[in-house]
């Protein structure tokens, strides 16, 4: 092999992912977002192009003039797709706030643990990644329905009289939601902690400073890039989130994920669910870009 | 040790019964007699045979085991040389762009991802089916083997890849020789994962697939909106077991190489 | 005939000038972005040398190997390695082998393939390959760890594997890249040896990078200490060690003590130094700084002596203080002693004698002496 081999090789090494990321990933959200500006049709596919690849850019000028923002007033004017993407959010932050409260003492329990049990505990948080989401959420559905394990167990052993309804209601969404996004948030904290140095906490208790507030002053600080990865991990995918809200949620429970699903499957409305996607990645910018700084300041750290 | 406080213990303990609960009840109610999910009453295999003849299922595994295996290994393929582009170009031009564009795909929610591979099929008016969902795995499942790979890279220690041109290889012959037999176990955690994530998905699968390619998530789906059934909870714990047997195996092997690694390492001590 | 440091050497192509140089770089320069590794660097480095860049670390060594290794391309200036000006040629076709400080074993490899590697890349045939990774093997004393693994071996084990591997293809040069550093005290000193011994016997031009002075000392036919990029003195150890030509080389290379003052007599190959400490010094040169110009004077410990009594001749290099403080090292004595400037010297003694009456005790009076040849006159 030669160097003009060698050179071919790593061009290759770039270009070849980075084209296709391109392709598959970046243009079709230009698509999505130029289907968004065009009009309902019944038809297959079911909108009125705005333009076409063949017009070029003298068509693409041509043609800006017909762009429909019908779509997006359609969005504002409907108080059904507000409500569905203010109720994402909350849900997506409560949940992400319940998955901190639970997953912090977990990743500082395993943090703490002896050296040597560390790396297994640390697999038994991963192996549930393994099995399918859709398994897990199922599972709940067995768990919390009116006569299911959890009210017959509650049931048993006389908390309650009556079983809870608990499935349909956001409370079954919630817990879907920790339960299934529990990892993500457990492995950043865990790492963040483990790093830390124990000295630390004894220097500070050899000032004076009693343990929890030890833990507040020096511990949890310096674990928060762990916190900021772990909820980004939670909140972003969790308001987009689809599978949960429909096989936990009840008929009112409004997801933005099951609202696009929606529009698209049973409406066949592409421009709109094309608007809502639009919309959704516009409010998702911001807390990805943050995910993105702090995975590329993870990455420059480990160089 | 000390300083694991008796909080520690119960949060930990506590935090893995929350985990894995639900997958021990989901496992158990699939031997159930009953076709009530949640009622005990005997323990029976019926289920697992009453899935085997269910031909819809059977096609749909078949379906999604084909796509998973070709997806997770191109994925693997563009996943490892994103790795290397990341690690060893830190600069070239569109390099915020490509680094944007691996990570974002691991946060995206799956509905917009699918909604906007599918307008893109329809747009250059591919036909859905087999072939689509394969590229949308591939492209979502990529940046976790680029992930997985490239922290591997970092911590890779680039004199032996320098020693190898010192000692005469191409720069194409060391990676092959050297630089790959070294990080092969991150590409095969890599490829293991993407292979999950392929075999586990449902909401991408479902926008870009076509008539004759309904993969396993998809069927289940849609037999779990109609109700439990301790079928669907057979075949859930079969792909349970089976995830389980695989790491299983890993992790006696990692142990076993450790264990002798660590023998080997006394050896070489006690003679030197 | 009179020689520095008592060594008499008998190899030393430098200081003849028909010598033609196996490696030269000339007015080599390397930038990385704005930082200057190395800064306009000349220096010639002659067949079968054991030659060491000596130097705190980022001085540039490291990077000058790496250029020579083909790692780093110079920015300005030419490499010529045996007549041949390499610095367009990448690493994987130059002539030179590197023996890595992490050893950068192949971990996946057993010690046999990791020393053949060179060879299968030249295509070498297979039976030819065996037989010189056993001859190679034999060399280091490895014959029966050839199916080992890299993590089945001792840090010194791999140390030998990697010297082996590099040398392997039979380098015109082998560049050494603190080949010590990993290894505990003991096993350095027995390694620094064996070393030599191997470079005599193949016959080999060795360049090392170390910072560590007694290593550089020990191995080196010739030494350049080096700093910001920069070769300051190229030299044998002990002219390194007993003529440094500047403040940098005599403060770095092994304890001194510097006399500031200004040159009061030149002449008869002898100065005369009145230094700021209020004494005077004569020291034999053979040349030096004109009357009236600022010096420093640099003495060893060793080369000062420590004695109650005022010396026979107490005019010249010789000054009176008081005992400030006292190490004992077991081989030797370390005595401080503070002269009636206020300045604190160090003086040390050979513990010859396991008993001694009536030693120096601190607080004590004391006078500090030296020869006319213990010392050097540095140009400021």
């Amino acid at each position: 092999m030669n160097k003009l081999g060698s050179a071919i090789f790593s061009r290759l090494v770039i270009i070849l992912p980075y084209a296709w990321l391109l392709f598959f990933f970046l243009v079709p959200f230009f698509i999505v977002f130029r289907i968004s500006l065009s009009t309902t049709a019944i038809a297959q596919p079911p909108y009125e192009p705005v333009f076409a690849l063949a017009d070029g850019l003298s068509g693409f000028f041509g043609k800006v003039g017909q762009f429909s923002f019908a779509n997006y007033i359609w969005l504002t004017e409907d108080a059904l797709y507000l409500n569905a993407y203010l109720s994402s959010i909350w849900i997506a932050g409560v949940s992400t706030f319940i998955t901190l409260l639970i997953g912090y003492p977990i990743a500082y329990g395993m943090a703490q643990a002896p050296r040597t049990l560390r790396p297994t505990l640390l697999m038994l948080v991963i192996l549930p990644f393994w099995t399918s989401f859709l398994i897990r959420v199922y599972a709940w559905i067995a768990i919390l329905k009116p006569e299911g394990l959890l009210n017959q167990f509650l049931l048993s052993i006389g908390v309650i009289d009556q079983p809870l309804i608990i499935i349909g209601t956001n409370w079954a969404i919630y817990i879907g939601i920790v339960y299934s996004y529990l990892p993500f948030m457990i492995l950043p904290l865990y790492s963040a902690l483990e790093k830390m140095d124990n000295s630390l906490i004894e220097a500070a208790k050899d000032l004076g400073c009693p343990p929890i507030s030890a833990f507040w002053k020096i511990t949890f600080p310096l674990s928060l890039p762990g916190v900021v990865a772990g909820c980004m991990l939670v909140f972003i995918p969790a308001v987009g989130e689809f599978v949960i809200p429909d096989l936990l949620g009840g008929s009112q429970t409004l997801m933005i994920g099951k609202t696009l699903w929606n529009e698209f499957n049973a409406n066949r409305d592409w421009p709109v669910s094309a608007a809502v996607a639009t919309i959704l990645l516009l409010i998702l910018v911001v807390p990805i870009v943050f995910f993105q700084n702090a995975q590329a300041k993870a990455e420059e750290q480990g160089r | 040790m000390s300083n694991w406080s008796r909080f520690n213990i119960v949060s930990v303990v506590l935090g893995f019964a929350f985990l894995y609960l639900p997958i021990v009840l989901l496992v158990v109610f699939s031997f159930n007699e009953s076709k009530l999910v949640t009622v005990w009453a005997g323990f029976s295999t019926k289920w697992y045979v009453a899935l085997f003849n269910n031909q819809g299922l059977m096609d749909a595994a078949w379906v999604t085991i084909r796509v998973a295996l070709l997806s997770a290994t191109i994925a693997t393929i563009l996943g490892t040389m994103a790795a290397l582009a990341l690690t060893r170009y830190t600069r070239f031009r569109g390099r915020l762009l490509f680094s944007g564009m691996v990570y974002a795909p691991l946060v995206m929610p799956e509905v917009i991802t699918g909604l906007s591979l599918l307008l893109l099929f329809v747009a250059i008016g591919f036909d859905r089916g087999f072939v689509t969902v394969t590229l949308a795995h591939i492209t979502f499942s990529m940046c976790f083997v680029t992930v997985v790979v490239q922290s591997r890279l970092l911590s890779f220690d680039r004199s032996i890849e320098e020693a190898a041109l010192d000692l005469g290889a191409t720069p194409v012959r060391t990676f092959l020789e050297v630089t790959l037999p070294v990080i092969l176990p991150a590409v095969l955690s890599g490829w293991m994962l993407a292979l999950t994530l392929s075999l586990d998905d449902l909401v991408i699968s479902s926008f870009t697939s076509g008539p004759g390619a309904t993969t396993l998530p998809m069927k289940i789906y849609s037999q779990v909106r109609l109700g439990v059934t301790p079928e669907i909870n057979a075949a859930c714990t079969l792909l349970i077991g089976l995830v389980a047997i695989g790491v299983v195996i890993a992790s006696i092997m990692t142990k076993r190489r450790e264990v002798q690694r660590q023998r080997d390492e006394q050896a070489a001590f006690a003679g030197r | 005939m009179k020689s520095l440091g008592n060594i008499r050497r008998s190899f030393a192509p430098w200081t003849d000038p028909d010598a033609k140089p196996f490696i030269t770089f000339r007015n080599v320069t390397k930038r990385f972005g704005d930082f200057t590794a190395v800064d306009d660097l000349t220096l010639n480095i002659y067949h079968r040398e054991f030659f060491a860049l000596l130097g705190a670390s980022g001085c540039g060594k490291s990077t000058l190997l790496r250029m020579l290794a083909g790692f780093e391309r110079p920015t300005s200036g030419e490499i010529i390695l045996d007549g041949q000006d390499i610095a367009g040629i990448p690493p994987y076709k130059r002539p030179v082998n590197m023996m890595f400080q992490s050893y950068a074993l192949f971990p996946h490899m057993t010690v046999e393939s990791n020393i053949g590697f060179g060879l299968r890349q030249d295509g070498m045939p297979k039976n030819e390959i065996a037989e010189r990774v056993s001859q190679m093997l034999k060399l280091v004393k490895l014959e029966q760890f050839a199916k080992r693994k890299p993590h089945q071996l001792s840090g010194g084990q791999r140390q030998r594997v990697a010297l082996a591997r590099s040398l392997a293809k039979r380098p015109k040069v082998l560049l050494l890249d603190e080949p010590l550093g990993a290894l505990d005290k003991k096993l350095r000193e027995e390694t620094q040896f064996e070393l030599m011994d191997l470079q005599q016997e193949l016959g080999l031009t060795f360049v090392v990078v170390t910072h560590d002075q007694e290593e550089a000392m020990t191995m080196a036919d010739r030494i350049a200490v080096m700093s910001h990029g920069k070769v300051i003195q190229v030299a044998t150890p002990a002219e390194i060690y007993e003529a440094p030509n500047s403040r940098f080389v005599a403060d770095f290379i092994g304890d001194v003590n510097i006399l500031d003052g200004k040159v009061s007599a030149n002449g008869n190959g002898k100065i005369e130094l009145a230094v700021n400490e209020g004494f005077t010094i004569r020291t034999a040169t053979a040349n030096g700084p004109t009357p009236g110009s600022a010096a420093g004077f640099a003495i060893r410990p060793e080369k000062m002596k420590v004695t109650r009594a005022a010396p026979a001749d107490a005019s010249v290099n010789a000054a009176p203080g008081e005992i400030w403080d006292i190490g004992y090292l077991g081989d030797m004595t370390v005595f401080y002693v503070k002269l009636d400037s206020g300045k604190v010297v160090k003086a040390s003694m050979l513990n010859a004698l396991r008993e001694v009456e009536d030693p120096i005790s601190y607080d004590e009076k004391v006078w500090v002496s030296f020869g006319e040849t213990a010392g050097v006159v540095l140009k400021d």
